[in-house]
Order: C-alpha cells, then sequence, then structure tokens
C-alpha cells in the first residue's frame, strides 16, 4: 500500500512543490535564524536568488560542526514555545548535536515513518515490537508514532533483555519486528540458545532495520536466521534531518525512496564541494523543505550513496538512493587504501563457515598499518587443515576485495561482543593525529 | 571398536583451556587422555572421556565450538617396536595418521590413540592383523 499521494506525483508536480516549498524554507532562514543569515551573506546570495531547484548549489553547507558551535538551540528557526519536543544524537565525539521539533514537525515525522513502512509491507494488522533504545535516540520515537498512525499494535519494548523480548514475541505474535540488523541476529541466536525455533515457534513476518548498513550478505544473515518469507527492508534517516523515515526501501528492494516532497537531495564530491550528476556517488546532502523547528539547509550527511530517478516497480515515483555504501566517516584509511566496514562484512558473510559477528582492528607496527579481522567460528572441525582452508579463504577473498593482506582470527562462537543499538565493530588502535 | 573423542576448538589466550575443563567437571566428565595441539593463534584440545556425548554437549551449549570424532585406542605392549608394528600395517595399506597421542592410562599393555583417514577401512584393517583396538568402556 502506498500512504500518501505525493509518493507518486509525476516528475514536475514534485519539482513544483519542492520549489516552492524550498524558497519558503529559505526565506523563513534568512529572516529567522542570524546564523545562517551570516553563512548565507558570506556567499553572497540571498533568498531571491533561489528561482530554480539548481539555485539550491548557490546555498551555503551545513555540517555536524555547525550544530555544535550554535549548541544547543542555534539553528532553530521558531520561537522557543513552538519547540514540543527535543531530542539528541549520542554525541560521541564532543557535544551531543540537539533537534527541536514543532507539532507540526512531529505530524510531518510520522507521515514519513508511516510512509517507510508501509514500503516494507506494514498495515494495520501487525503487532509491531520496538526494539530500538526509547530516550534522546530518534530511532524508537519515530518508529512508535508512525506505525501507530498507519493502525498497527505498537510493543515499545526498547533494547536489552533479550529473553523478555522474545517472550513478547512469543505471547504477543508479534508480526513485525524494528531493530538494528546486529540485534535482529542475536535476538535469533538467544532464541535458539532458549530452545525457541525463530521460523517455526515466532511469527515475525516484516523486518524493518535502520541504524547501521544492511549490505546484501546481512539481509540473507537475517533471512537464515528468520526465515526466507521474511520481508525485510531497510529504511534510513538521522536525527538531525528528522530521525528515521527520510527515505525506506519498498519491496522491490532496489534502493530506499527518498521523501522528496519533504527533503532534497543532492550528491556531492566530498572533497571539492562539487554537486554530481544523477547515477554517480558520492556523499548525499539534504535539504529540509517542510520543517519548522530545525529546517537544515544542505546537510551534509558524510553518507555515500548515489541516486536513481528511474520510476520503481512498487508504483512510487520519488528518487531512491542506493542502499549505503558506508559512511565517510567510518571509512579507514589502511596502508593509503579507502576500506569500508561493509566492504569487510561483505566478505564475513559469505564465507559459510564462520558466524556474522565480527569485529575489525587496525594497529601500527612501526610505520605499517595492520588490519586483523575476529571472526567467529560456525563450523565444528577436529581438522587443522580446515581452519588454515577457512582462514586462507577468508584472507584470499579480502585481498581480492580490498586489495589489502588482513589476519584473520577464528574465535569460539559467541566471544564476540553482541549490540543492542549500533554495532561498534571497528577498533582503531592506531595512534593518527 | 572406535572410541569417541570430543575435539574442542580454544583461541590461544589466557584462561580458555581452563574454562573447557570447568566445563567438563561442572558435568561430571573424566578425562582419560588429552592432546592439545596448538598453532600461533588457536589450537584442538581432544579428549578421550567416560562420558564423550555429555560432554560435547555441555561444551556446546557453554559456547564452544566441539564436536565428537571417532578414533582408535590402539593397545601396543611396552616393547620397542610395538608402535611400528602398527604404523607399518596402516601403511602397508594406504592409510594415513591423521594424529596420535598416548593415553595415560596405566596398565600393563600401552596405549595410543589414532585417527586414520579411512575410518571404516582402519577398522577392518585392525581385525585382519589382530590389532586390539579398545573403547572407553575398556579403560574405565
Amino acid at each position: 500500500m502506498i500512504w500518501s499521494k505525493e509518493e507518486t506525483f509525476s516528475r514536475e508536480e514534485m519539482e513544483a512543490l519542492q520549489l516552492s516549498r524550498l524558497q519558503e524554507t529559505v526565506a523563513r532562514v534568512y529572516d529567522k535564524v542570524p546564523y545562517y543569515r551570516a553563512k548565507m551573506d558570506e556567499k553572497g546570495v540571498k533568498p531571491q536568488d533561489i528561482k530554480t531547484l539548481k539555485d539550491l548549489a548557490k546555498l551555503p553547507f551545513t555540517t555536524k560542526q555547525d550544530m555544535r558551535d550554535t549548541y544547543p538551540f542555534g539553528l532553530f528557526a521558531v520561537p522557543q514555545d513552538k519547540i514540543v519536543r527535543i531530542h539528541a544524537s549520542s554525541g560521541t565525539t564532543g557535544k551531543p548535536t540537539v533537534v527541536g521539533y514543532t507539532q507540526a514537525d512531529l505530524e510531518t515525522w510520522t507521515d514519513c515513518v508511516s510512509r517507510i513502512a508501509c514500503m516494507g509491507g506494514a498495515s494495520e494488522k501487525d503487532v509491531a515490537q520496538i526494539c530500538f533504545g526509547y530516550g534522546m535516540f530518534t530511532g524508537a520515537l519515530g518508529l512508535h508514532y508512525g506505525l501507530e498512525k498507519i493502525g498497527a499494535a505498537i510493543v515499545p519494548s526498547s533494547t536489552g533483555n533479550s529473553e523478555k523480548q522474545l517472550m513478547y514475541m512469543q505471547d504477543f505474535k508479534t508480526s513485525l519486528l524494528v531493530a538494528t540488523p546486529s540485534y535482529a541476529l542475536r535476538l535469533a541466536e538467544v532464541a535458539r540458545q532458549n530452545g525457541i525455533e525463530p521460523q517455526t515457534d515466532l511469527h515475525i513476518k516484516i523486518a524493518l532495520v535502520g541504524s547501521e548498513l544492511l549490505t546484501d550478505a546481512m539481509r540473507e544473515e537475517m533471512h537464515l536466521a528468520w526465515g526466507r518469507d521474511v520481508k525485510i527492508t531497510s529504511n534510513y534517516g538521522m536525527s538531525e534531518l528528522m530521525g528515521p523515515g527520510v527515505s525506506g526501501e519498498c519491496l522491490e528492494h532496489c534502493g530506499m525512496h527518498i521523501n522528496e516532497d519533504y527533503f532534497i537531495p543532492e550528491i556531492i564530491d566530498s572533497a571539492t564541494g562539487e554537486v554530481l550528476p544523477a547515477g554517480e556517488k558520492g556523499e548525499l546532502v539534504i535539504t529540509c523543505i517542510k520543517k519548522e523547528g530545525l529546517p537544515l539547509i544542505r546537510y551534509r550527511t558524510k553518507d555515500i550513496t548515489r541516486l536513481f530517478y528511474e520510476p520503481c516497480a512498487c508504483g512510487r515515483t520519488t528518487v531512491r538512493m542506493e542502499n549505503l555504501s558506508g559512511r565517510s566517516d567510518d571509512m579507514l584509511k589502511i596502508r593509503g587504501v579507502n576500506v569500508f566496514p561493509g566492504q569487510i562484512e561483505e566478505v564475513v558473510l559469505s564465507v559459510e563457515e564462520l558466524g556474522p559477528h565480527y569485529e575489525i582492528i587496525v594497529e601500527r607496527e612501526g610505520y605499517t598499518d595492520k588490519l586483523t579481522v575476529r571472526v567467529e567460528l560456525n563450523k565444528e572441525t577436529d581438522s587443522f587443515a580446515e581452519l588454515q582452508r577457512i582462514e586462507a579463504t577468508t584472507r584470499n577473498k579480502l585481498k581480492v576485495v580490498l586489495g589489502l593482506d588482513a589476519k584473520i582470527r577464528l574465535e569460539s562462537p559467541n566471544t564476540l561482543q553482541r549490540f543492542e543499538g549500533k554495532a561498534k565493530r571497528i577498533k582503531d588502535l592506531r595512534n593518527t593525529k | 571398536m572406535t572410541a569417541k573423542q570430543i575435539s574442542v576448538f580454544i583461541e590461544n589466550r589466557k584462561g580458555r583451556l581452563g574454562a573447557v575443563l570447568d566445563v567438563l567437571k561442572e558435568n561430571d566428565v573424566n578425562i582419560l587422555s588429552l592432546s592439545l595441539a596448538d598453532t600461533a593463534e588457536y589450537g584442538i584440545l581432544r579428549i578421550i572421556s567416560n562420558k564423550a556425548e555429555e560432554g560435547k554437549k555441555a561444551l556446546s551449549s557453554a559456547g564452544f565450538s566441539s564436536m565428537l570424532t571417532d578414533v582408535f585406542i590402539v593397545q601396543a605392549p611396552h616393547t620397542p617396536g610395538a608402535l611400528q608394528n602398527i604404523l607399518r600395517v596402516i601403511s602397508a595399506e594406504e592409510l594415513n595418521v591423521e594424529y596420535m597421542y598416548g593415553l595415560s592410562v596405566a596398565s600393563e599393555e600401552g596405549s595410543i590413540v589414532v585417527k586414520t583417514s579411512d575410518t571404516e577401512r582402519a577398522e577392518e584393517i585392525f581385525k585382519k592383523y589382530g590389532i586390539v583396538t579398545l573403547t572407553e568402556e575398556n579403560l574405565l
């Protein structure tokens, strides 16, 4: 089911709507947000210079640093008393980024999430268990309201206590799971340890996963754990822009449809800031055109993707972004080679004898970077020859994909850390300044 | 006659071997003999015990990668050349020894644990040449 008529707009209709909303937003931030006015003045661009969508490129970028510099409320475009909700990012590096919503923003957000839930096959018949951490993080509440709006029954179980999560799943006949891909796998693992077979004893038919990359290999692991018929879709968003609901995958699995009437996407070259032509890979930049509280202009997401404008078989006409291949933030530079953790994940998951959990360790020995991948052995064996073959296969595949030699460290099952929220699988121990 | 050996994968890390032995102790599994082969990163611990099935089950549920393997406990008299006689037979029949280790149960006859490349054929060969093989029960 398609939730909103805007999702099937013709290109002309969409662009007309985008332009009027963009012009209105730019005029408003210029008027209400001194920080943006100063940035625009510095670039010599005025709201009336935005005559076509192409003029978007004249506007200054917004970065996470801008949000920190104006912490906490400096980029808000409405008076404080219009704000009805405040969220914040985890702020692992420095101050968190703070976001504020007006009543209308919450409605917009809910609409965005209802759309992506429908894209993933959700309906009012579903019992939706939300295994995202409730709190300052936008993931849980975003999915919560969006799913509730379409009439699903919400089980706000949050994260933690996997045994209890499984009990709810079994007793409430949960049909829709909201989780990170790694926590979804963890739940299946804990189920089996407790004698519950996820595919027959539980009733999950839909998984809406987010907050982490969903590689094809990870999707395959999820099918192996939860069953072939489970509809698994990924969705995308970030608190700075709204939370989840910026884009979501439909059941055609050909990228994530961006809610373009609310967010205008651009792809830029990360290094030069130049806008790249449609279809090229680069950093995703998003402009919020229907937000009151925090309408960010040209926000640099640091996520690497590309855009497809061809119509989709699902009937939606909105532009699709390719499932993420990595964040420019997560990119590791090892011996001069750019490495995305997702590439390593693809390899690890393609080796049958290895489990889906892994950890990447980068160290420096003398002047050389050393890459070690810790993985769990998924096969029982009595043979060194076999262990060595597994190591060699993994190492060769990594070499082909990355062009780097890596050391493989086999571990017993269940030794590597499990994550309930975003998985942290990289340990960079180099003293890089 | 074959015996059931438990093979456990263990990382070369402090406390891992101890953790395996703890599980076996908690489950009342008595170790009759063991061998620990290792590389720089990990090892395989091989155990002949009084309760192989239970031991393997307990180790698996404790999160260890372990399996049961059919091996031979071959009796060899305490005389020079006894082991060689057995190996000669194995090699004459074109089987390979994958690994072997001594069995630490005191008796007049010595015995060794042997894993060959073809368990079924080894069984016939040992029978044919009158080489005595034992089970765990014989050792208790």
